[in-house]
């Protein structure tokens, strides 16, 4: 490895210098605060209040559960129901078309729409990052090795902007939501109002935290007892950031599935319960690993967009580490996701069958043959960054004749991925082929071969990895795994690979809910490999000598392109799936107790959803390019200001 | 520069490529819109009420989403009218039908009443129906939709269809009904007469009580250590709107109606929980 030195970005110095990052962070977080505390200020008090006034208001005689949506605001001076400071419940709104405000020209689910996903997007960002900033922040403590401890203070310079942004696009969300679905806020805010606030204290926790932690990483790295310290503030951060998410993720699993009220809709006074839905906990886990994954890969992006845009060695040499680091992270992120998806998904047909079919089986069946392209993209992409990989050692052209028949694994394993089952087409066509299934093809389509598919892609990307591990080192000695740990490893494929093909062709003879279950051997096939490969290459290569010299920064810029495929297709992706997430509640605001009558109730096509998700990632790109080129601005300037020009 | 103006291009490329695979590489499947309710008038014909029926089992109803031949989820109901005779003399019935027609309301608002073998709930034997209950939540079918429904069901099967055809006056708006005839209680006794809690409770302040219900005199004192976490004003909210989610020792469930949330208003339920908790 090449003595690398670790350089602070032009675009951290610029925001240190200028103040405006955290300027820009402040004035997103008040506007965040000042309007969550106009949302939830009317919920809390005396009898002014607007739930208060509902309750009141209804006692002229409407019943309970049918309160019109009108009914929740109480004339001026109006007394009350409310005496004490206990809850009572507030009726699920009917609402009509006409309860919805309407500004002229905006359309309100849409701007409601983007200004989520990029308050998502940014905040997948700034949650992740963190989490494994602190790790490598440990692990440089731990080992003595500085490198660690520079590289974790610059994956943090990137994200920075990240927090400000964030912030900003969470309280234009908040904002939007108050204006076009104020009755459903309302309604909101009767339920979650205590952890509303609990939120905006959080957030000034989480402000602190990362300011601190940033800021003072200089200073108390100076000192032993000072590093401890700032490791504690990180643990901070990361748990602050860590409750805003699970608390945000109640509204939302809420929303899906809720919880914590009565057979109408009323709440029925306990938050835990209503917190604690049946889909909670799945979207913690889902969001926590996927948010690691999406950190690793814009941060890659980012070491990608350095390593193309410096022309110094040691910078290359750098970047390359950084960005190499950052997939090694995104990918773990990514690897164990769809299990985590697979668990949110159980849960969700678990809870309602009805929404389950809807999600898997329904209008959205052909979003998942999409999400299959958009994985299968980001899984080439991983493998061909990996063979690239391989050029940073001489050592590695052993392994070159591997990677043409890996590809055609992948793209063999991709394509069968994204078969589908049953093809819409025309009566002319159906007669043509003779059904609705392809007479060939479409028994590809089914799972056994799909889950067969997946788990060969899984291991073949795997292998990609284990070849760069193994490209620059030679096992030394005679112990036992340093002779047989190769051979051990062969056969660990082998078997692994004879025994998903063999379930998988094994599934077509059996009925489909047994076969369902031989997904669970195949899958764990794979991660057996994942981890015994792991373990026996670590102990074959115990104390391994380096074959020639690893030069870090060699590497062509086309694989640099890759990492900004896999960062472009996640974002996508997560774009994509927030829409399904979100649209499978259908024309309700909460599902099955509050239905959504707002023009826009109905849920868009497919084309049209990929189209505001582009827009989206366009938005959001052009922000993240903006964050990338400012060091340039700002070293370009430096420059002219040092040569005199 | 021309280096970011690559990434940008590539970029770009790569979101589009995502976009334009969706609209040209995939089918156009144009959701349907939100369901509404079927307005259907007194003067319907019975074919006519039939292929109401129809429609809503293939849309508002969402019965094709699970019974369908593709997914096996669950069973096929072209016979299941002819079938109900059968079903209803299967030892494992647990419902109070008699008739086809009513068994096939049941089958639809209390589908864990009979549950085809092979189709029930994992883990339960087959005890519960993993079917919800079509007159509420998502679906929320109204009496004469359920009814159009159980006609073309009879229909399809090939049995006698004995649904009785909506007169107009089922799904009429509320102001047709006499406002006068629901009547506000205007003070706790008034409300624990209006929801006859006197039958089963003995209440406080209130002269005559039942005992299939705990005594609800000492409730003030009670309710707040019934459940851990919940103070007293939220039990009581919770055993009127949920009475089977805390059933006290001694006591059966699902004795007690669990409709309050509908019939109930909010003063109503704010008296009746003030009056139990001591506080007026």
């Amino acid at each position: 490895m090449s003595n690398l030195t670790v350089k602070a970005g032009g675009f951290g110095r610029l925001m240190e210098k200028t103040k405006t990052g955290r300027l820009f962070a402040l004035a997103g977080g008040l506007f965040l605060v000042a309007v969550l505390a106009g949302a939830l200020a009317p919920s809390y008090g005396d009898g002014a209040l607007i739930t208060g006034k509902a309750w009141a208001e209804e006692a002229e005689g409407q019943p309970a559960a049918a309160a019109e949506g009108e009914g929740a605001v109480a004339a001026e001076g109006e007394e009350a129901a409310v005496d004490d400071n206990t809850w009572k419940p507030m009726p699920t709104p009917k609402l009509e078309a006409k309860d919805y405000p309407q500004l002229s020209g905006i359309d309100g689910r849409l701007a409601v729409w983007i200004a989520a996903q990029l308050h998502l997007f940014f905040a997948a960002f700034v949650l992740g990052v963190p989490i494994f900033v602190w790790v490598i922040e440990l692990i440089g403590v731990l080992s003595g090795d500085k490198r660690y401890d520079h590289m974790a203070h610059e994956f943090m310079k990137v994200s920075m902007t990240g927090f400000s942004l964030a912030a900003s696009f969470g309280g234009l969300l908040s904002f939007l939501l108050v204006v076009f679905y104020p009755d459903f806020m309302e309604y909101m805010t009767s339920i979650f109002g205590k952890t509303m606030i609990i939120y905006a204290v959080l957030f000034f926790a989480e402000s602190f935290f990362v300011y601190t932690y940033y800021y003072g990483w200089d200073r108390m790295s100076a000192s032993s007892g000072g590093k401890w310290l700032h490791l504690g503030l990180g643990l901070g951060l990361n748990g602050s950031g860590m409750l805003l998410m699970v608390l945000s993720n109640s509204w939302a699993s809420f929303m899906m599935a809720p919880s914590g009220i009565g057979p109408e809709g009323q709440f029925l006074g306990d938050s835990w319960a209503a917190i604690h839905g049946k889909l909670w906990n799945p979207l913690n886990l889902h969001r926590f690993i996927a948010n690691i994954a999406y950190g690793g890969s814009l941060t890659a992006a980012y070491a990608a967009f350095k390593f193309i845009t410096t022309e110094s060695p040691e910078e290359k040499a750098h970047y390359d580490w950084m960005g190499y680091t950052s997939f090694i992270i995104a990918m773990a992120g990514l690897l164990p996701l769809p299990f985590a998806g697979y668990w949110l998904t159980k849960e969700v047909y678990d809870y309602s069958q009805q929404m389950g079919i809807t999600l898997m089986g329904g209008v959205f069946a052909w979003l998942f043959i999409l999400q299959a392209v958009l994985i299968g993209a980001i899984f080439l992409s991983a493998n061909y960054y990996l063979w690239c990989s391989l050029g940073r050692t001489e050592a590695s052209k052993r392994f070159y004749y591997l990677i043409q028949p890996m590809g055609v694994v992948i793209v063999i394993s991709f394509l069968i991925w994204f078969t589908p089952h049953t093809l819409i087409m025309t009566s002319k066509e159906l007669s043509q082929i003779g059904g609705a299934h392809h007479p060939v093809l479409g028994s590809l389509g089914v799972m056994a071969a799909k889950n067969t598919a997946v788990n060969i892609l899984i291991l073949a990307t795997f292998l990609s990895f284990q070849l760069f591990m193994r490209s620059n080192s030679k096992p030394v000695g005679d112990g036992f795994w340093a002779k047989n740990g190769l051979s051990i490893q062969v056969g660990l494929f082998t078997a692994a690979i004879i025994n998903i093909v063999f379930l998988g062709i094994y599934s077509y003879l059996i009925p489909a809910n047994i076969r369902i279950g031989l997904s669970i051997p195949q899958v764990s096939t794979t991660a057996v490999v994942c981890v015994l490969g792991i373990i026996i290459q670590t102990l074959e290569f115990k104390g391994a000598k380096d074959i020639t010299s690893f030069r870090w920064g060699h590497m062509p810029a086309r694989s640099q392109y890759a990492l900004f495929m896999l960062a472009v297709s996640f974002t996508w992706l997560m774009g994509l799936m927030g829409y399904c997430r979100s649209a499978i509640r259908q024309h309700w605001h909460v599902y099955t107790v509050f239905r959504d009558n707002s023009p826009a109730a109905y849920t868009p096509t497919l084309p049209y959803a990929a189209w505001v998700v582009t827009i989206i990632v366009m938005i959001f790109m052009a922000l993240v390019f903006f964050m990338f080129w400012m060091p340039i601005l700002a070293a370009k300037k430096k420059e002219e200001q040092e040569t005199g020009h | 520069m021309k280096a970011l103006l690559k990434i940008v291009v590539f970029s770009l490329a790569v979101i589009c490529g995502f976009a334009g695979y969706t609209t040209f590489g995939l089918p156009l499947i144009v959701p349907e819109a939100p369901p509404v309710e079927e307005k259907l008038g007194g003067d319907i014909t019975m074919d006519q009420f039939i292929a109401v029926g129809e429609k809503i089992y293939n849309g508002k109803g969402t019965c094709t989403l699970c019974h369908n031949p593709v997914g096996g989820r669950a069973p096929m109901l072209e016979s299941v009218a002819s079938l109900a005779i059968e079903r209803m003399s299967d030892p494992r019935y647990a419902g109070k039908a008699k008739t086809i027609e009513e068994y096939l309301l049941e089958s639809m608002v209390d589908p864990s009443a009979m549950v085809v073998e092979g189709f029930g709930k994992k883990g339960t034997n087959d005890t519960v129906s993993p079917m919800p209950d079509v007159s509420k939540g998502a679906i929320g079918l109204s009496a004469v939709e359920i009814n159009a429904v159980i006609g073309y069901l009879q229909n399809i099967a090939g049995v006698e269809v004995t649904v009785s055809l909506p007169t107009g006056d089922e799904g009429a708006p509320a102001e047709d009904a006499a406002p006068a005839e629901i009547k506000v209680a205007e003070s706790p006794e008034e409300a624990f007469a209006k929801f006859d809690c006197l039958s089963c409770h003995i209440v406080p302040g209130m002269e005559e009580g039942g005992d299939i219900g705990p005594d609800l005199t000492d409730m003030a004192s009670v309710a707040g250590g019934r459940k851990k976490g919940m103070s007293s004003t939220q039990y009581i909210i919770e055993s009127i709107l949920k009475p089977n989610d805390f059933v006290v020792e001694e006591y059966d469930a699902d004795m007690m109606p669990d409709d309050y949330a509908g019939r109930m208003t909010v003063a109503e339920m704010n008296m009746i929980v003030d009056a139990l908790a001591g506080k007026k």
